[in-house]
């Protein structure tokens, strides 16, 4: 524990819970629109911005940034336009997003530890800077997937309808898709762009198995983050262990429990109660 | 006189250039409830999106409460009420979430839901018959229950106009009956009804004109036509078989 009193883990804790907070909040309209892997192909066009940052010097954060946000909007134009060349037009953008990253991360002259902060993560090397950066916007993400709920609920779960409703469909979508941007950015130093998905969507696929509802399953999925990221820095200071991989162990490990005891639980209740007589389906054809 | 509820006139909709809707005008005033029907493929769902800007006209021009459909901002006094509820990525909603959803259109992106909303997705939810559902998770129910979700989520916006598309589908006994309660109660209250229909059932009696979609054309306006042959049997099971009994796959002869 007196690891905490060092004001880099503390850091390293808040920038931590921050972001175990936002992605899940973010994460369950991903999650409700199929787009669980989305912050994944993010995350591999933030990394060119972190190339090209790294190599103008500029700051690679906000270089990520744009690169993430030009990345997500066109990854939400593909997705609106329907066509059937989007899986391959996804490739092309993910894949061009992690080589671009590599090559241009080489050409800077830093080193390759460097690389591996970006791609797993660096908790502890964050500067009071870089948390002021990730606690303004976590708490900016939070408040605006919480405030903007019922709307963005609508176009998850049913766009057609929220544009009959006269919601503004396109603008909600390209906010999700910046918002995206920005959690996978600031989500890169926690984690590191190759596992920012898993704190975005595992978290909600834990809570999705026990919960009833959207708001009980974004509540139990904002928990559930707050608890890995905070028990995975623990974990990761105690143990000695990247403290990336921890949080999302940890996380992946509360899905299996949560997984395993909610079919148990099920399974008991079944042979508890005895299944009701189905009721019979309504004749679809008459039988002479 | 009032404008026109629903005008469509000259439509035309083509799907990459091939037509669905050629030539299409259709007038609904206000306090009439007019089915479109037609076989699979005639284009009569095309029809009611067209209406609703879903789909793009080619030609021809729609107007709802007579402004042009471009220009068109009062969706608040339309409820929509599609085929079916998206399957969506697996996150739980409760009935009363997705209900909720039909009061955005009133009160818009930025405004948090108050007790006017609360008291609308109650009364909604009451004229379907799923108060006591209200807490369950919509993928719990039954198609028919589902549809009455669909349908709940429409009212609780208080619209003017229902449009529907195929609300009986597929939907059991009970549902179609809870559902016809539920529209004479709307049309009751001086509502306009567009719904598209494979087969009217219940709702019969409700119906005030009826439209009938033949290859993207319309071919009748006026009286609801009486079934013919063995479909005016009166225990007569609409079915119609979608495709072959045995689908004509890669290894069958």
């Amino acid at each position: 524990m007196e690891l905490f009193q060092y004001p880099y883990m503390q850091r390293a804790l808040i920038g931590a819970l921050v972001i175990g907070l936002a992605a899940p909040a973010l994460g369950i309209y991903l999650v409700q629109r199929r787009l669980a892997l989305i912050g994944d192909g993010v995350g591999h066009v933030a990394l060119t911005g972190v190339g090209a940052g790294l190599l103008l010097n500029r700051s690679p954060v906000l270089v990520a940034v744009i690169a993430a946000t030009i990345g997500a909007v066109t990854i939400e134009v593909v997705r609106s336009r329907g066509r059937t060349s989007g899986d391959l037009a996804l490739a092309l953008l993910f894949y061009g997003g992690i080589a671009g990253g590599v090559m241009l991360v080489g050409l800077s002259d830093s080193t390759s530890a460097n690389l591996n902060a970006y791609l797993f993560g660096s908790l502890t090397t964050i500067s009071p800077a870089d948390l002021t950066t990730i606690a303004v916007l976590g708490v900016a993400i939070l408040v605006t997937m919480l405030a903007l709920r019922p709307a963005l609920f609508a176009v998850s779960h049913d766009e057609e309808y929220a544009r009959v409703s006269g919601l503004p469909v396109r603008t909600l979508n390209l906010l999700i898709a910046v918002t995206t941007a920005v959690t996978v950015t600031i989500a890169m130093r926690a984690v590191g762009v190759l596992l920012i998905s898993a704190l975005m969507v595992v978290p909600v696929a834990t809570a999705q198995q026990v919960t009833r509802g959207f708001r009980s399953t974004m509540t139990a999925a904002m928990a559930l983050g707050l608890f890995a990221a905070g028990a995975g820095v623990w974990v990761a200071a105690t143990a000695d262990t990247a403290p990336g991989a921890s949080v999302v162990l940890l996380a992946i490990a509360s899905f299996a429990v949560v997984a395993g005891a909610g079919a148990a639980w099920r399974a008991l209740r079944r042979r508890s109660t005895p299944a009701p007589e189905p009721a019979p389906e309504p004749h679809e054809v008459v039988l002479h | 006189m009032s404008a026109p509820v629903i005008s469509v006139t000259h439509g035309v909709v083509g799907y990459d250039g091939r037509p669905v809707l050629r030539d299409v005008s259709l007038t609904v005033t206000a306090g009439e409830v007019v089915a479109v029907l037609g076989a699979n493929g005639s284009g009569k769902s095309t029809l009611i999106r067209a209406v609703l800007g879903l789909v793009p006209l080619g030609a021809g021009s729609v107007t709802l409460f007579g402004r042009p459909l471009r220009r068109f901002r009062q969706w608040h006094r339309i409820g929509y009420v599609p085929q079916r509820l998206g399957a969506g990525g697996g996150v739980p909603a409760t009935v009363r979430e997705v209900v909720a959803s039909g009061r955005l259109a009133r009160r818009g992106v930025l405004r948090p839901p108050g007790a006017a909303d609360r008291a609308a997705v109650d009364a909604a939810l009451a004229a379907v018959g799923l108060a006591d559902r209200a807490r369950d998770p919509v993928a719990t129910l039954s198609g028919g229950q589902q549809q009455r979700t669909l349908i709940a989520r429409a009212l609780a916006g208080r619209p003017e106009l229902l449009v529907l598309d195929e609300p009986t589908a597929g939907v059991d006994a009970h549902s179609q009956e809870a559902f016809a309660e539920a529209l004479r109660d709307f049309v009751a209250g001086g509502g306009t009804v567009l719904l598209v229909a494979h087969e009217l059932g219940p709702l019969r009696p409700l119906i005030s004109r009826a439209v009938v979609v033949h290859e993207g054309g319309i071919c009748h306006d006026g009286a609801v036509p009486e079934p013919a042959g063995h479909h005016a049997e009166p225990d007569h099971d609409h079915v119609h078989p979608h495709g072959p009994d045995e689908p004509a796959g890669l290894w069958s002869s």
